[in-house]
């Protein structure tokens, strides 16, 4: 247990340091940056899912008008390593997914780089793809990269036949796109032997440790800068194909900033995405409702280029109790493109199954859900047997049905009818890891306005710019206004990635530490230049406790029978998170969270043609994302606590818990509404209309 | 996008007379249409002649007692204007219905009219689509149909009409006032679209270099009227359904009679699709739960749906009943119990 | 295929040379450096793009620059002249109404010609009486601001700015 910052602005109201300049749309993003005599890169994309680009003729777009380079695999720079199948792009003619970049226009305006690239014209081999993920599929197979082992603990089947109630049911989710408002861009200048990204990033550092072996450099000869990040969710967490695709381009044309925003349609096939998962999930039961079997199957698509399971098991390891379980976990690695983090990877698709299966069961076994989970809470963890930091799931469940007003909710369903469409309640758990990353490092000094604070963390609306500025404050023992932040620029000292809930835990640790520091080596008035630094170690609690953040969500549907159309009425969400550095900062992230999980329910869904390979509705226009009109009314509060187990802080993180649970709270409010079950998300209006 | 000359338009007539003479070239209205598909290569003009200038913005009350809207009024200007909230108000809903307000600010009343699918294989050059590349196949039939017709579709294309303007205006029987090199001519709206049939790379009845310059309503006639559309976000999404509707019912007998209903339904055929089959079934009907479902069953008893689209048919009828039953002031038939139902 | 082509963007006046297929946002951001309007998909699908085309708000990544030849365009940073703030850029930052900020300028652009609207009298597709007088209710605020965007989810806020600021201007 390390020793809780004493605290003045941490836990207290501030506004985002970072919105005068937002309002205004004067924070820089990657591409807004001011270069001089910038090139426009446009890329070429595979339209065959598997085979070769035989013959690029890149002659057309040579002669076109300001075009200054055409790269492709016949001409892309070297690169030192190749394991990274994502990242080694233009190596040959192999095309392993539809979209797979195959080459670059670098002309003089965005216009012409486009069109130049049209008349590129590729001859294909075709081979055949497969791109359809299935239970019984032959190449499902145990994860590469996954996080844990099956779980089999006592005997499931015998359990599962012998208990009072049961449910065996399959649960889907489909491919989910991170789709941030800032596509991913990438400003690149080749300067002699250094190489500068403006890039849009959750992580400078990890990004630059990514890059620099592919292309064989020192690190140092690389700087990443992103001071301003529009959106992320993950998708920005790992670099992707299009951060190569323009560094390979800069090397080509040296003394020129290259530009290359990627496309919203692009993004579709190259920035990432939540990978589609099967979920078999089997629940037996005592008649009281607590839990003797518990049997997770779960399956998530892979790409053959590069593997990420979207391991949707992972929260059913330590939600609920019973003594004989089974858990397992497979990828199929398919013709796809790369899927990656999305906001809560595993947790947000796992506790859609898992969630929806406990509100079955509460059902069959004539149980309010609440209650029910109620009585399966374990006092440790049933997957490493550690007992828990601070597992407040119950009182997250109670306070919160009643500041939602629960007691208000008929079980039986189809029992309330307004205005002539159903309305019901429905709620679910959340819960999301709180892991702390060791290595980052920040660095304080003193200068005659009060002290420079530097560490490379990311901003990507999470509210760094604020909670760090505040927690250097605390730590420093002086106003906000005499803190100087620097973050986002691999000038700046080395810090981990944004990702996991684990930026804020991670490198308000390194800030404390080097408070401390700068004041055991200067003293309490450290003279102008003095300066620190101090280094965010692996959290030791890490060994002792499971570590986890817990909430619950509230849900209130209506769904009108004639037409199916699903509305969201309201929605609430009580979290336990331990301390909140800013409230209004996390409450906004929470409520994000919440408002990204109704569009899981209700509206988000990648749809891959199996005949092409692609995602067909890959724009804004098709792949919906929630609008204004969607979010009648979404609130989000917390438990008022510190996590002495979390670090200095006592603070968690909040930035991907909030989706987690939303869209099966949504799902079994609109069982509730309707008595129809629906198991594969997203909820469209058709569940509910008479076949 | 393809290189291509720039044309500001002086007058409708030059304008006309300009694109005529050019195969390849197009008018330039709102662009919130011409514009996207310019860059996906969708639309591939050498000349792109812009009509923005040309004096097309009245709305002007017409001898019979009609309103004559010019083909360049802005949709939100169209939607605010106090005739056409008072005597058209389901032209207004319709037009408030349609894309976002930026949206509105820029699209006009012409080029609304002749937006073209939505279909997301039309839109991606890709793939092969009969309306962008005729002969090449349709992509969507064994596809992704979630938004593509029911009614009146063929082998070679299964694409909607995404207006939701055109809905209303089928429903209102308006005309359109079209300009070509020998002059100008008049067609209904019912008649403008067409069905794909083998050329599905025809949208409408026009001929290259006919402008659109004027909306003609009918004078407002007797009864209620509404718009409905059914979407899979609560706003700024294309039509999976929606139903346009006047019922007029003489309430002077013993028992209320329908003496005239008009229905136009959106998001279910190539064109704005006029429900003549459920207005015959109204027509001298009394206005029940029951006459409003029968209505619905005779309009979709041609319906073809495909694969991923069956939901459309019992979502249209449900549509179709509510808006009826809105309007006419009955209580809307519930579907029976569904209950313990699951989805799969 | 150069063409000139006259704007006034935030009060300052430009004369440049633009490609035909240029569009305004592009014109805006690719010729001039004007930064403060976004591309977030540049097909009108998000409104990240908004400004001001002589007072109305319209989405720059679908109109052709030329098309706008002598406009006066403004964006959110002419929103808020020699820096003094906008009652609606106030809003945002008291009620955190944005987080990653990139939207942000498209939403108050957008907020400020939906204000425009609504105090002209338009109605939206959720007034019940066409005819009758606007009151910008949470609903119609909602419905009027749902051509932008936020995928960081701050709507809930941006309605409670966005009322804020029609309640302080009325």
């Amino acid at each position: 247990m390390s020793d809780l910052l004493t605290t003045t602005a941490v836990g207290t109201h501030q506004a985002r340091l970072d919105g005068p300049a937002k309002v205004r749309g004067l924070a820089p993003y990657a591409y807004e940056h001011p270069f001089d005599d910038p090139l426009f890169l446009y890329p070429l994309q595979a339209k065959i899912a598997r085979g070769q680009a035989a013959h690029i003729d890149p002659s057309a777009a040579e002669a076109a008008e300001g075009v200054v380079h055409v790269l492709t695999h016949d001409n892309a720079p070297e690169l030192a390593d190749t394991d990274d199948g994502e990242l080694a792009i233009l190596r040959s003619a192999e095309i392993g997914f539809r979209g797979q970049y195959l080459g670059a226009v670098i002309a003089t305006t965005p216009e012409q780089a486009r069109h130049a690239a049209s008349l590129i014209e590729i001859t294909y081999a075709q081979d055949d793809h497969d791109v359809e993920l299935r239970e019984d599929h032959p190449a499902s197979r145990e994860p590469e990269s996954g996080s844990g082992d099956d779980v089999r603990t006592g005997n499931v089947d015998t359990a599962l036949a012998e208990a009072a109630v049961s449910i065996d049911e399959r649960y889907s989710t489909p491919m989910e796109h991170n789709n941030p408002m800032e596509p991913h861009t990438t400003v690149a200048l080749r300067d002699g032997d250094e190489l500068t990204l403006w890039t849009s990033t959750q992580g400078v550092h990890p990004a630059r440790a990514t890059l620099a072996p592919i292309l064989g450099v020192e690190q140092e000869k690389i700087r990443i800068i992103s001071p301003h990040v529009g959106g992320g969710f993950g998708s920005k967490g790992l670099p992707h194909a299009d951060m190569m695709l323009t560094a390979l381009a800069a090397q080509a044309v040296p003394g020129r900033p290259v530009k290359y925003a990627v496309t919203r349609q692009q993004m579709f096939s190259i920035t990432g995405y939540r990978a589609p998962t099967l979920q078999h999930i089997r629940l037996g039961a005592r008649t009281d409702g607590t839990l003797t079997a518990f049997a997770y199957d779960a399956i998530s698509m892979s790409s053959q280029t590069k593997e990420f399971p979207e391991e949707s098991t992972k929260p059913g390891r330590m939600m609920y109790a019973g003594d004989n379980r089974r858990l397992t976990q497979r990828v199929v690695p398919l013709d796809v493109p790369v899927p990656s983090w999305m906001r809560a990877p595993g947790e947000a698709s796992g506790m859609v199954g898992l969630e929806i299966a406990m509100d079955e069961l509460a059902v069959a076994a004539g149980i309010d859900p609440i209650e029910l989970r109620v009585r399966n809470d374990p006092t440790t963890d049933p997957d490493t047997g550690l007992p828990f930091n601070q597992r407040r799931l119950i009182d997250c469940l109670r306070e919160g049905a009643d500041r939602f007003g629960w007691e208000k909710r008929n079980p039986q369903p189809r029992a309330r009818q307004e205005n002539g469409w159903f309305v019901g309640m429905g709620v679910a758990s959340a819960t999301y890891p709180a892991s702390r990353q060791p290595g980052s490092v920040a660095r304080i000094r003193r200068t005659p306005e009060g002290f420079e604070v530097s560490i490379g963390a990311a901003d990507l609306g999470t509210g760094t710019w604020t909670v760090l500025s505040q927690t250097a404050a605390d730590a420093l023992g002086v106003p906000i206004g005499q803190v100087d932040l620097r973050i986002g620029d691999t000038a700046l000292p080395n810090a981990t990635v944004a990702g996991g809930s684990t930026g804020l835990a991670s490198w308000s640790t390194a800030i404390v530490t080097a408070a401390q520091e700068l004041r055991s080596e200067h003293g309490a008035d450290p003279a102008i230049g003095a300066e620190a630094h101090g280094e965010a170690e692996a959290n030791p609690a890490a060994e002792k406790f499971a570590l986890h953040s817990f909430g619950a969500h509230f849900a209130e549907v209506r769904i009108q029978p004639t037409t199916g159309e699903i509305r969201l009425r309201r929605m609430f969400g009580m979290f336990s998170a331990g301390r909140i550095v800013n409230p209004t900062t996390a409450r906004s992230q929470l409520i994000g969270g919440m408002t990204m999980g109704v569009g899981m329910a209700l509206h988000e869904k990648g749809e891959l043609d199996p005949r092409f390979g692609h995602v067909v509705n890959h724009d804004l226009a098709e792949y919906h994302v929630p609008v204004n009109a969607d979010i009648t009314d979404i609130e989000a509060d917390w438990l008022d606590e510190k996590d002495p187990q979390a670090g200095p802080l006592g603070a968690r993180g909040v930035g991907e818990i909030g989706i987690v649970g939303a869209a099966a709270a949504i799902a079994n409010a609109a069982f509730n509404a309707t008595g129809v079950r629906v198991r594969d998300l997203p909820i469209f209006g058709d569940a509910f209309l008479p076949t | 996008m393809n290189p291509f000359d720039y044309e500001r338009a002086a007058d409708a007539a030059g304008a006309v007379s300009t694109v005529t003479d050019r195969p390849d070239a197009v008018f330039l209205a709102g662009g919130t249409n011409l514009v996207d598909h310019l860059k996906l290569g969708v639309a591939e003009p050498d000349l792109v002649v812009d009509i923005n200038r040309l004096e097309l913005t009245e709305v002007e009350a017409l001898d019979d007692g009609g309103l004559r809207i010019g083909a360049m009024v802005r949709n939100s200007d169209a939607a605010a204007d106090p005739r056409i909230r008072r005597d058209y108000p389901l032209l207004a809903r319709a037009l408030l219905s349609g894309a976002s307000g930026q949206l509105r600010n820029a699209a006009t009343m012409g080029g609304n009219l002749l937006q073209r699918t939505r279909c997301v294989y039309f839109q991606d050059t890709s793939t092969p689509c009969n309306k962008r590349e005729p002969g090449a196949g349709c992509s969507a039939i064994g596809g992704y149909t979630r938004y593509h017709a029911i009614l009146g579709a063929s082998a070679d294309c299964v694409a909607t009409h995404p207006s939701d303007m055109a809905v209303a205006l089928t429903a209102l029987d308006a005309t359109v006032v079209v300009l070509g090199a020998t002059g100008e001519r008049r067609i209904s709206v019912t008649e403008l679209h067409r069905l794909p049939g083998d050329r599905p790379e025809q949208d409408t009845v026009l001929e290259h270099g006919e402008l659109i310059t004027a909306l003609e309503l009918p004078p407002p006639r007797p009864g209620a009227s509404t718009y409905r559309k059914i979407r899979d976000r609560a706003s700024y999404a294309f039509a999976l359904v929606s139903v346009a509707a006047r019922v007029d019912v003489d309430t002077a007998g013993h028992a209320p009679v329908i003496r005239e209903a008009a229905i136009a339904l959106g998001g279910v055929a190539h064109k704005p699709w006029r429900a003549r089959a459920a207005e015959a079934v109204l027509r001298g009907a009394e206005p029940t739960a029951e006459t409003f479902l029968a209505a619905a069953d005779a309009e979709l008893e041609a319906a073809e749906p495909l694969d991923g689209n069956r939901f459309k048919v019992p979502m249209t009828r449900g549509a179709i009943s509510s808006v009826l039953a809105e309007l006419t002031g009955v209580p809307e038939a519930l579907p029976e119990s569904t209950t313990e139902d699951t989805h799969e | 295929m150069g063409h000139s082509l006259h704007l006034t963007v935030d009060g300052q006046e430009h004369t440049l040379v633009v490609d035909s297929r240029t569009t305004l946002l592009d014109a805006l951001r690719d010729r001039l450096g004007v930064m403060s309007a976004k591309k977030g998909c540049d097909h009108g699908q998000c409104g990240a793009c908004t400004v001001l085309v002589d007072g109305r708000r319209l989405n720059s990544c679908l109109a052709l620059a030329l098309t706008h030849d002598g406009a006066e365009v403004t964006t959110a940073d002419g929103l808020a002249p020699e820096g003094e703030f906008s009652t609606l850029q106030r809003a945002f930052l008291a009620h955190d109404a944005f987080q990653c900020g990139y939207c942000t300028p498209g939403q108050v652009c957008s907020a400020a010609g939906m204000l425009a609207e609504a105090a002209d009298g338009a109605p939206s597709v959720v007034t019940d009486d066409l005819e009758g007088p606007v009151e910008l209710s949470e609903e119609e605020i909602r419905e009027r601001m749902s051509g932008n965007l936020c995928r960081c989810g701050a709507y809930v806020n941006i309605v409670t700015a966005v009322s804020r600021a029609a309640e302080e201007s009325r």
